[in-house]
């Protein structure tokens, strides 16, 4: 801790804590002051007299109405959930698998696969985007959920067999041996042995992984092209402006709407969290 | 012959059926199978897909002919490219500095002991968590420029006397959307750093506090080398997603005022998507191409390094 006069520790501690928190917690008390403020006084300009940009006395919950009677945030909402899910789902099993191959058993062209795995992990969306959306064309899954559910896995999986690898390579050889020699098959001890120590892990890939398909915005936005078939991000984006008009009581109602379920499934898993994000940097 | 082992010593051997997965090789090909199959078909195959693409003069519904180059050779000559290419590097390296600047600060903080220091770690990771398109919208409504928080605060603070037209004026809005991502990254920066400081022993720090050393002296002589294989990690992972990013400059400008604020992702859709000239915006992705490779290959490099010592 911070030795010295009393100040410092204003200074060096409390202060900067307190300016890092205001910078990247406003935008969030923004989101929930405008999405319950009424249209009157959100349309009210800056410089105007008497106004008090921080706080309203008249909340109202027209916003959140509009948002469920005129738009189809339901579906959105329930889109989102299904597509991240599924795809976590499918990434999880090939994550797990191909981490238990990589990091476990010998074959020809274990090396090279995996660095082959991690150059993956590192394509970002933006650079195959359009001739991704041809070949989803061509396969006729344009504008369905299994556009992404399929496609969501290419960023997902690196992901997951890089974390996994970590995970299984520190649990013991000795434990499958045991298991191998008290008559289980390869396939059983991997299943029933070494799968189950390694659930941490899986935990951790899991909640990272459902995060990053909520999060994901640009194949949504060129691969799905019917209202109701949208993500939320793409639906808030493209259904709630027109043309120049922002509709920003809505827009903040859905942002906010939006991202409640990804941060009550990351406020269960914290730790968990943290520990897929660091060990996805560090390997 | 460990099939032969089990065979013998074990009362039930494995089913016939599943005897091949008893072979390791076979049980890896398995294993593996999925995964090749998913990233052959929606990662090695569009990239190839791609660069087909990007040498024809294909648009939405019609093929198109072989062209060579020549999408690249007007790409190259394109004002508003050579905008985008500016801006995407001057984008990437600002804020890639400030990222690593305040991260690393946050972390150092973070690194001590205080009440709540669970709770506040938990809520600093928010900006990260939560989807980038719904929280840029938060801050592009801040910066709105007939209703902009932001102006009444610097009006009230006596900073200013007009208002600031954020997302109109092209220097402004850049600095607008840098401004945005170095708020959605520090966090990312933050928590992998303290994660590398926390591996650090607070012993290393005393001893040389003991032998005189000043608190900077202490950060830059023994904290700083010891967190620089983390450092680098993380920052050639934020530089590849800041220099494909996409998102921010696509809610906050959408690449305006006058195609003054594209990168090379925004550009690539205003054109391959918007106008629908596949084969172009297919040669502008594939143009960021060289400088991703490159720093995936430092990062290969780094890791094998690192792996090595």
């Amino acid at each position: 801790m911070i030795e010295g006069a009393w100040w410092r520790k204003w200074v060096f501690f409390y202060v900067p804590m307190a300016l890092f928190l205001l910078f990247l917690l406003f935008p969030f008390y923004w989101m929930v002051i405008t999405s319950v403020r009424p249209d009157g006084e959100l349309y009210r300009p800056w410089n105007s007299i008497n106004y008090n940009p921080f706080w309203t006395w008249n909340p109202t919950w027209d916003h959140v109405r509009y948002l469920f009677e005129e738009t189809l945030f339901a579906s959105w909402l329930w889109n989102t959930t299904f597509i991240a899910l599924a795809s976590t789902a499918i990434s999880l099993v090939c994550g797990v698998f191909a981490g238990y191959a990589l990091s476990r058993l010998n074959f020809p062209f274990a090396g090279s696969l995996g660095t082959g795995i991690f150059i993956t992990y590192l394509v970002p969306q933006t650079l195959l985007f359009i001739p991704l959306a041809e070949i989803i064309r061509n396969y006729r899954l344009g504008d369905t959920p299994w556009s992404l559910i399929l496609t969501y896995p290419t960023f997902l999986i690196p992901f997951c067999t890089w974390l996994m690898m970590g995970y299984f390579k520190a649990v013991p050889k000795e434990l499958e041996e045991c298991a191998r020699i008290d008559g289980a098959s390869r396939w059983q001890a991997m299943l029933y042995i070494v799968i189950p120590v390694a659930i941490p892990g899986i935990l951790s890939a899991g909640i990272f992984a459902f995060t990053l398909s909520w999060n994901e915005f640009i194949y949504a936005l060129v691969f799905l092209s019917s209202p109701g078939q949208k993500t939320v991000p793409v639906g808030v984006t493209s259904e709630l402006i027109r043309g120049d008009v922002f509709f920003w009581g809505p827009l903040m109602a859905g942002a906010l709407l939006g991202s409640i379920p990804v941060a009550i499934a990351y406020s269960f898993f914290v730790e968990h969290y943290v520990a897929g994000l660091t060990g996805s940097v560090k390997g | 012959m460990a099939i032969a082992e089990t065979q013998v010593y074990m009362p039930q051997a494995p089913q016939p059926r599943f005897r091949l997965l008893e072979d390791e090789r076979w049980l890896a090909f398995m294993l593996l199978v999925p995964t090749m199959a998913l990233l052959g078909t929606f990662i090695a195959y569009p990239f190839l897909r791609g660069i087909l693409l990007s040498v024809t003069d294909a648009r939405v519904g019609v093929p198109g002919d072989f062209v060579g180059l020549a999408n690249f050779y007007k790409i190259f000559n394109d004002g508003i490219f050579r905008t985008s290419v500016y801006n995407t590097f001057l984008y990437t390296g600002v804020t890639t500095v400030f990222k690593l600047a305040l991260g690393l600060w946050l972390a150092m903080l973070l690194n001590r002991n205080f009440r709540g220091k669970a709770f506040t770690r938990a809520f600093i990771l928010l900006p990260f968590i939560i989807p980038t398109v719904l929280s840029t919208f938060a801050w592009k409504w801040m910066f709105d420029p007939t209703f902009s928080v932001l102006n009444w605060l610097l009006y009230h603070l006596g900073l200013i006397t007009g208002r600031i037209n954020w997302l109109g004026d092209p220097e402004l809005a850049m600095i607008s959307i840098i401004i945005v991502n170095i708020w959605r990254g520090v966090p990312f920066f933050a928590i992998s750093l303290l994660a590398g400081l926390q591996t650090i022993s607070p012993e290393l720090s005393e001893a040389a506090a003991i032998d005189g050393a000043r608190p900077w002296q202490r950060f830059w002589y023994v904290t700083w080398p010891l967190l620089l294989p983390v450092t680098m990690v993380v920052v050639l992972f934020s530089v590849i997603q800041t220099f494909a990013d996409f998102q921010i400059v696509y809610v906050m400008t959408g690449g305006g005022p006058a195609n003054a604020t594209h990168l090379f992702a925004t550009y690539a859709y205003q054109i391959g998507i918007g106008t629908g000239l596949l084969s172009e915006g297919a040669a502008i992705s594939l143009a960021m191409f060289p400088v991703l490779f490159l720093v995936v290959i430092i990062q290969l490099l780094y890791i094998r390094r690192v792996e090595v010592r």
